[in-house]
């Protein structure tokens, strides 16, 4: 090992502690009524589960997931819920949150007079959200099992493409973050995000739309997202996961890397 | 409707008048996908009919009225807040020669008014999808109003309390988020587990479903279409009690 190899190792450490104190910090501002709020956060996800997918779902047929394989409605529908929300928490903290600090708050503006670079703010904030939604999809997976939905050893299998999903969309959401002018941005961000809720195989499968609209669904991050939690916990996956992985993944690249270019940009002008 | 309440109401008009392109969103946009994915999309694989109505035309009155809720909800949250805490708008006003009541009927009217537009708007969305059977439809916007007062009126009041607008995350988490999707908006209230559907059933927002169904499609509300009418009416009479008294403490000292 030469010396440059150790100032590379080096520097590798510090930008992981550096990012863990940005995560820290965030659990250090919150304050009791935000504990309240966050610690019910997969409420949300379980209302639509058991409103939509329990509720309705004693009035829908069982809905094919493969060839020669239907699953009841619930069974469709708990995997979509839980992706969706690894999107709509990751999202969230990405951007909502982290353009109040970043224009409002002025929060980075503080930290960057430390020793903290831009890529740690972002990798700090988008651990964060990753370990959120993580924490939430524990819980809701517990639940789903409860439920009779899908077995343990599939619950645990579907961890890790949650969060590969968060991490995925915490990156494009840094990404948007940087592009955002105003708050009009973040109503069309929305729009675009239910639209993705409602349209990406989450409620109903997609074969019934037409050609371009299936299409485009198919294109969305969520649709990736969506497919690749349920092959999982419908113990039905196949070699087209690997597409959602690499996607999923590419997004992850892509979105860092343009990010963490435009963060510097932004607040080291 | 006094002067005085005329002139504040006009006064949020001039502001809409600014910014309205930025509110279409939420009082439109959303509604329409939610009609379109749950309502064309979900609706393909019911096995059965509610009421006898094709499922996208059964859930348009509940779209309607968790939208005019939802509605209601967020424009009596932030907004009253911010007026009392951090603009202190409420307070420039009374120093005007207005009442505490014109400031409250004001603002109250003009969440109104957004409601209207978005009611009228997914009304006639309604009629392309052919979901409106007679002119006796538009009975649904009186009745949608009421229901929109029924929830601003006792928000403005928990908003002129509450100090921090982490408050509203909570209503929203437990209450009207639960609401929109158990009070009948998607299914009816009777597939519930029996002690749920009391919940639900005595929730306003079903209250509002019940009649505005009624009116558009011509099904029997499960109390008399007065009583329901009554239970809203009587949300918004205490919301304005309320609401009246705290907007009071807080402005006249």
């Amino acid at each position: 090992m030469t010396l440059r190899d150790l100032a590379v190792v080096r520097r590798l450490r510090t930008t992981g502690t550096l990012s863990t104190l940005v995560a820290r910090r965030n659990v250090a501002a919150l304050g009791t009524g935000a504990w309240l709020v966050l610690l019910t956060g997969f409420l949300e996800p379980l209302l639509y589960l058991l409103s939509i997918g329990v509720g309705l779902g004693a009035v829908i047929h069982r809905i094919p997931v493969a060839p020669g394989l239907s699953v009841d409605y619930p069974a469709f529908v708990a995997p979509a819920m839980l992706a969706s929300y690894a999107m709509s928490s990751a999202l969230a903290e990405t951007t909502f949150v982290f353009v109040g600090r970043l224009r409002y708050l002025r929060v980075y503006d503080a930290i960057l007079s430390t020793p903290v670079r831009p890529i740690e703010i972002a990798l700090g904030e988008l651990g964060w959200a990753t370990v959120r939604v993580g924490a939430y999809a524990v819980g809701f997976l517990a639940i789903v099992v409860a439920m009779g939905d899908t077995t343990p050893l599939l619950a645990l299998a579907a961890l890790p493409a949650v969060l590969l999903s968060a991490v995925a969309f915490g990156c494009l959401g840094i990404l948007a973050a940087t592009l955002v002018r105003d708050w009009r941005d973040f109503d069309a961000m929305a729009l675009v995000q239910f639209a993705m809720f409602m349209f990406a195989a989450t409620f109903s499968p997609i074969d019934a739309y037409p050609a371009v609209l299936r299409w485009l669904a198919q294109i969305t991050p969520l649709y990736q997202a969506v497919t690749l939690t349920r092959a999982v916990t419908t113990n039905t996956v196949g070699w087209s996961q690997l597409i959602n992985v690499g996607y999923l993944l590419a997004l992850t690249a892509a979105g860092l890397w343009l990010a963490s270019s435009r963060i510097g940009r932004l607040l080291c002008p | 409707m006094s002067y005085g309440t005329i002139h504040v109401f006009e006064g949020y008009l001039a502001g809409f008048r600014r910014n309205w392109r930025a509110t279409l969103l939420t009082s439109f946009g959303l509604p329409i996908l939610t009609l379109l994915g749950i309502g064309l999309g979900v609706g393909k694989y019911l096995t059965t009919r509610f009421d006898d109505v094709p499922y996208v035309e059964w859930i348009v009155p509940g779209l309607i009225a968790a939208t005019a809720m939802n509605l209601a909800v967020s424009n009596s949250t932030w907004p009253v807040l911010a007026k009392h805490s951090w603009t202190g708008t409420y307070r420039t006003q009374i120093s005007a020669p207005l009442r505490v009541r014109d400031v409250l009927a004001g603002h109250l009217a003009f969440v109104l008014f957004r409601v209207l537009i978005s009611c009228l708007a997914l009304l006639a969305v309604a009629a392309t999808f052919g979901a409106i059977a007679s002119p006796s439809a538009l009975v649904a916007v009186p009745v949608t109003l009421l229901l929109a007062l029924a929830f601003a009126a006792p928000t403005f009041a928990f908003s002129a309390t509450v100090r921090s607008e982490i408050y509203f995350s909570a209503l929203t988490r437990f209450v009207i988020m639960p609401m929109s999707l158990f009070a009948g908006v998607f299914f009816p209230v009777a597939l519930l587990p029996e002690a749920l559907r009391w919940l639900a059933a005595i929730s306003p927002l079903s209250s509002g479903i019940n009649v505005i169904r009624s009116a558009m499609q011509h099904v029997a509300t499960p109390w008399p279409v007065f009583v329901h009418l009554g239970y809203l009416a009587a949300w918004a009479a205490a919301g304005w009690v309320l609401a009246h008294r705290r907007f009071r403490r807080r402005l006249i000292r």
